[in-house]
């Protein structure tokens, strides 16, 4: 077989074939932070400890008595994943030290939503990244707090209709863009950064492999499409994702040691973003002054980044 | 051999945590508790301890970086007060029902507001119900005591609970007093190195803090409160076993002067000290007056207080926090409550004193007490008296 004609084919040999996150879990269908999931821990392997915030994958995953992680998993509330996470680290690495547990790196993945990442997780995922804990953090976006019913994040985007700021004759949605969190975690001097999406499974677990070997703090954004949130066909989860990146409102990038490097996989010509926006419900009642208004933002924001990625040098080449 | 040490109890505290050798500490900095983990890592600094110290970024992060740690087996510690335990607050009640033996300091203080930084109870009584052990220091030797106490207790297989040791803030946190100062060898001997029952590792692959359904949830909630309650049987023989190996007495409610008592005051952490020159001194005046120190908070200790009240006419139950709009303080809710089913029982009067720091002096004491003898003739109008309130 020539694996570069037939690397559709081929890759999927590449997955490690044990399931780490297993069937049987209780997420609606086509959720698409789930499949990420799954295949972040394929991607992490069994030398890893989960920490996951409260939230949709820790509602869905853990129904006592029973798990659906054959991972080494612990949650204790909603806005600490990542200082449990800390602790859990400084525990693995003072126990390796002291030879109470066996001499090899386990790392320690933290998970959460954008709501205990951008929202009331933000301190202590801030905390985490500048004490430079040797810890992956991953953040599953699925853009709005889906568990407790599809409420306003900093996460969800300019013009979405959300349980608490829903599109009516006096609103648009939300009025605020969303926050750029991967910049901002990028601004801790993180090593390792980068954005990921579920539609493109290999690209988001080779950038969470890559983590896992960052010995210090690492950050993935995962866009996480939720069909019921989003009021997309759960058919159409791939699909959405794969919209996301085409049309540029999630362009997908690493921040390695300061330089960034844009995808591969990133258009050469973006879609225009009503391609994206037709297919879900919550952007239903968008004026075409309002796409207008989202069109140009996306061409800004993948100019900034271009211009970043262009531009900005590696830690090592601004090395006096 | 134990050392004699003048110290600031701060200090000795944090020496007595290092001597119990934690993996993990993690703390933020809130008066009046910080200078026991401001020792303790100058502590980890000089090399002295091999732990990680994590200057996490709040309370509430220092808290669940203990949690991580101890969920993955390490022996975590950490110490707060006031705010400090109320931005915890979210993560308090679940680090029991995780099973988690985690040790915590409280430097007691006032919550705000207004804000203020000085010593009452109001801090943990807030987290009363929340399922942790928790004890009081009366001194600094009680101090040095309860922290490598609680390690032992928490850590037992029979327990798996945190446990906080509550000190008074500056009345203990800030002062030097004469302490023994247990050796390495001695605390060694005492307390066995921490053995996990269940670890996040992937060599023993769990799930720790699942989810619980209304199927559940009762059962949960009664097995916390049960193991809560037995742990007084392991506290106390836990207690036995430091009174053989270092010949200080510890109970749940510490008798003072109590033979043939008729009136009793029944005091928490520092304020005990001070109350014992009370009794001395309405003891000289023929009073028949003794002092119930509590030392045990939680589990409450039922049994004991019956045992201690039996015979008395009168019992002042002292408060460091207001329960507002409540029938009265804290702690006389608690001693009324258990003791309500009782055909005998004295009369009881409550008293909140020295709140936010307000100096209380043997003299005050000595006025309650008399206060008190004086409401058996005559029943006082109201269940409690917020004391030495200024125009009142």
């Amino acid at each position: 077989m020539n694996i570069v004609e037939n690397f559709d084919l081929y890759a999927p040999r590449l997955v490690d074939k044990e399931e780490y996150f297993n069937a049987g879990h209780r997420a609606c269908s086509g959720c698409g932070e789930a499949l990420a999931i799954r295949l972040m821990c394929k991607a992490l392997g069994e030398d890893t400890v989960i920490v996951n915030a409260t939230g949709c994958m820790e509602v869905i995953s853990v129904m006592y008595p029973t798990t659906a992680w054959s991972l080494p998993w612990i949650h204790v509330a909603f806005p600490n994943a990542a200082s449990v996470g800390a602790g859990v680290e400084a525990a693995l690495k003072v126990l390796r030290r002291k030879g109470k547990i066996a001499d090899r790196r386990i790392k320690t993945v933290c998970i959460g939503g954008d709501g205990g990442t951008f929202d009331i997780g933000f301190q202590a995922l801030s905390g985490t990244m500048e004490r430079g804990h040797d810890v992956l953090y991953v953040c599953f976006d699925n853009e709005a707090y889906m568990n407790t019913g599809i409420q306003r994040s900093g996460a969800t985007p300019f013009g979405a209709s959300t349980t608490t700021n829903p599109a009516g004759a006096a609103s648009q949605g939300k009025d605020e863009w969303k926050k750029n969190i991967a910049e901002i975690i990028a601004s801790h001097n993180v090593p390792y950064v980068a954005t990921a999406c579920h539609s493109y499974p290999l690209d988001f677990m080779n950038k969470v492999k890559k983590a896992r070997e960052v010995e210090g703090p690492s950050y993935i954004h995962c866009l996480s499409v939720c069909p019921t949130g989003w009021r997309v066909q759960t058919e159409d989860c791939i699909k959405a994702g794969r919209l996301a990146v085409e049309t540029g409102v999630f362009p997908l990038y690493e921040i390695e040691n300061g330089k960034y490097t844009m995808s591969s996989l990133n258009p050469e010509e973006l879609r225009p973003v009503e391609d994206y926006l037709k297919l879900q419900g919550r952007f239903r009642h968008l004026t075409t002054d309002s796409i207008e208004k989202i069109q140009d933002r996306i061409i800004l924001e993948n100019n900034k980044l271009l211009d970043k990625a262009e531009n900005l040098h590696s830690w090592a080449e601004l090395e006096g | 051999m134990s050392e004699r040490i003048g110290m600031e109890i701060a200090l000795a505290a944090a020496e007595a945590v290092a001597l119990c050798k934690p993996d993990v500490v993690a703390a933020y900095p809130i008066t009046p508790n910080t200078h026991i983990p401001e020792h303790l890592s100058d502590i980890v600094a000089e090399g002295r301890l091999d732990a990680d110290f994590i200057c996490v970024e709040s309370e509430h992060s220092a808290l669940s970086a203990c949690c991580g740690a101890s969920g993955a087996g390490a022996r975590a510690f950490t110490a707060t007060s006031s705010q400090g335990l109320l931005y915890m607050a979210e993560v308090v009640p679940i680090v029991p029902s995780m099973r988690l033996p985690i040790v915590m300091a409280i430097g007691n203080r006032a919550l705000s507001g207004p804000i203020n930084i000085w010593n009452d109870h109001s801090d943990i009584m807030s987290q009363r119900d929340s399922g942790w052990i928790s004890m009081f220091a009366a001194d600094g030797q009680e101090t040095i005591d309860m922290m490598i106490q609680a390690f032992k207790i928490a850590e037992h297989r029979d327990v798996m609970l945190p446990v906080n040791v509550n000190l008074d803030g500056f009345q203990l946190t800030h002062v030097v007093e004469p302490m023994m100062m247990p050796s390495q060898k001695e605390v060694d001997k005492f307390l066995p190195a921490y053995k996990p029952y269940a670890a996040v590792h992937p060599d023993n692959i769990v799930s720790m803090g699942s989810l619980a359904m209304p199927e559940i949830f009762n059962e949960a909630m009664m097995a916390k409160d049960q193991v809560l309650i037995n742990s007084k049987k392991i506290i106390l023989e836990i207690w036995k076993e430091w009174e053989e190996q270092f010949g200080r007495k510890y109970e749940p409610i510490g008798e003072y002067r109590m033979e043939g008592a008729e009136v009793a005051m029944l005091t928490l952490g520092s304020m005990g000290d001070t109350a014992e020159v009370a009794i001395d001194a309405l003891r000289e005046k023929g009073v028949k007056a003794g002092l119930l120190k509590m030392k045990l908070w939680r589990p409450f200790p039922v049994e004991e207080l019956l045992k201690a009240v039996s015979g008395l006419k009168s019992l002042v139950v002292i408060d460091r926090a207001v329960s507002f709009g409540g029938p009265c303080g804290p702690v006389c809710l608690e001693v009324k409550s258990a003791l309500y089913d009782q055909k005998e029982r004295p009369l009881i009067t409550n008293y909140i004193i020295g709140l936010g720091g307000r100096d209380v002096v043997v003299a005050d004491f000595v006025k309650i007490a008399e206060q008190a003898i004086g409401a058996q003739k005559k029943k006082p109008a109201k269940a409690y008296e917020i004391y030495g309130v200024r125009g009142s």
